[in-house]
């Protein structure tokens, strides 16, 4: 077993070839802009997270809009041209198959999100902020994670 | 190059940072055939260091190591923008917002977090078990039931047109404002505020 058969990955990896030392260097490259992304926009602002979910800025849902439409228009091209990978494979996009967890999880998800003011990608982004304090959320958050995946046969979904 | 500095120092609009977010997914599909997550991470990183022998983190987590690195990376960005590109003024945060969170009990808002909250200071307290450990443990365990979060379901999943990761979005957002409209003021109450 190779891979994660489990649709509930999902961000899997459906590279054949492997990469080695300094080729991967460049997930940490992609993740560095991300990172530099997410403070200069202010998207780890817990601030910027309570003015979304009361409505009073624009500003968040113009993000998450525009990377919406970025993705689209990119996975379309991608489609469209028939865009191999670097390592000349065909680019295979996982599927997600509906479950009750996207509703139940993700309303979970979502009372959390409001309490942290930020999402998992925040949340790694805070901590080299050097807002260590959110250090604690990450545990708390591993823990969340490892309590499902303990659990997992006991939810429905 | 003055002005470059001082360009990039400002807090960039949502309409660089949105698409520089949206082709996230294209730079990775097309580097390496990986589809964007992050979520997944805290998997990763439970299967590495307590598996105990538990099906849903039994697997080669070390072929994902690409996404413990992606999350890393995500860190330095963190560190580096902070930094290096700093935003030399205070936050503006709109006048609604600061109202309602007045009446909540917060008061500083000249810094990207509420410092009432945020600081060592506060995280064994009350305020800490509810904004770290609570919040925490909600994304965590939230996050994955649905299958991803933010990045996952809202941007890789949505751009693919797959309405399951539709749906998951809407109940991400209905988790949010009931959070926030509905539960924050009570438990803001409760813990001291």
């Amino acid at each position: 077993m190779d891979s994660i058969a489990d649709p509930n990955c999902v961000a899997p990896n459906s590279s054949q070839t492997k990469d080695k030392g300094l080729a991967l260097l460049k997930y940490v490259l992609i993740g560095t802009l991300f990172g530099i992304v997410f403070v200069k926009a202010e998207i780890i602002s817990w601030f910027r997270i309570q003015e979304m979910f009361r409505l009073q800025s624009f500003h968040m849902f113009g993000v998450i809009g525009s990377a919406i439409v970025t993705g689209i228009i990119s996975i379309q091209l991608i489609k469209r041209l028939n865009i191999k990978s670097i390592q000349g494979e065909a680019i295979i996009i996982p599927t997600k198959e509906f479950k009750k967890g996207q509703v139940i999880g993700g309303f979970i998800f979502g009372l959390g999100w409001a309490i942290t003011g930020a999402c998992p990608g925040p949340l790694f982004a805070q901590i080299g902020s050097g807002y260590t304090v959110v250090l604690v959320a990450l545990v708390a958050a591993l823990a969340g994670t490892w309590i499902y995946g303990r659990f997992e046969k006991y939810f429905p979904n | 190059m003055n002005q470059f500095i001082e360009w990039i120092s400002q807090p960039w609009p949502w309409y660089v940072a949105g698409p520089m977010i949206g082709l996230t997914v294209p730079a990775l599909l097309i580097l390496g055939n990986k589809a964007f997550g992050i979520s997944s991470s805290l998997r990763h990183i439970c299967a590495a260091c307590v598996p105990a022998g538990i099906p849903f983190f039994t697997y080669n987590w070390k072929k994902e190591i690409w996404n413990l690195l992606f999350v890393l990376g995500t860190a330095i960005g963190g560190f580096i923008a902070i930094n290096f590109l700093g935003n030399p003024d205070t936050i503006v945060i709109s006048e609604a917002t600061q109202a309602d969170l007045k009446a909540l009990g917060l008061t500083n808002f000249s810094d990207l977090m509420p410092e009432e909250i945020f600081s060592w200071d506060t995280a064994f307290t009350g305020k800490g078990i509810l904004f770290f450990v609570i919040g925490g443990f909600l994304v965590g365990f939230g996050t994955r039931y649905a299958g991803g979060c933010t990045s996952g379901h809202a941007i890789m999943g949505i751009s693919s047109l797959q309405w399951p990761s539709l749906v998951a979005t809407i109940f991400f957002m209905a988790g949010g404002f009931f959070m926030t409209h509905v539960l924050l003021a009570p438990l803001m109450k409760l813990v001291g505020f």
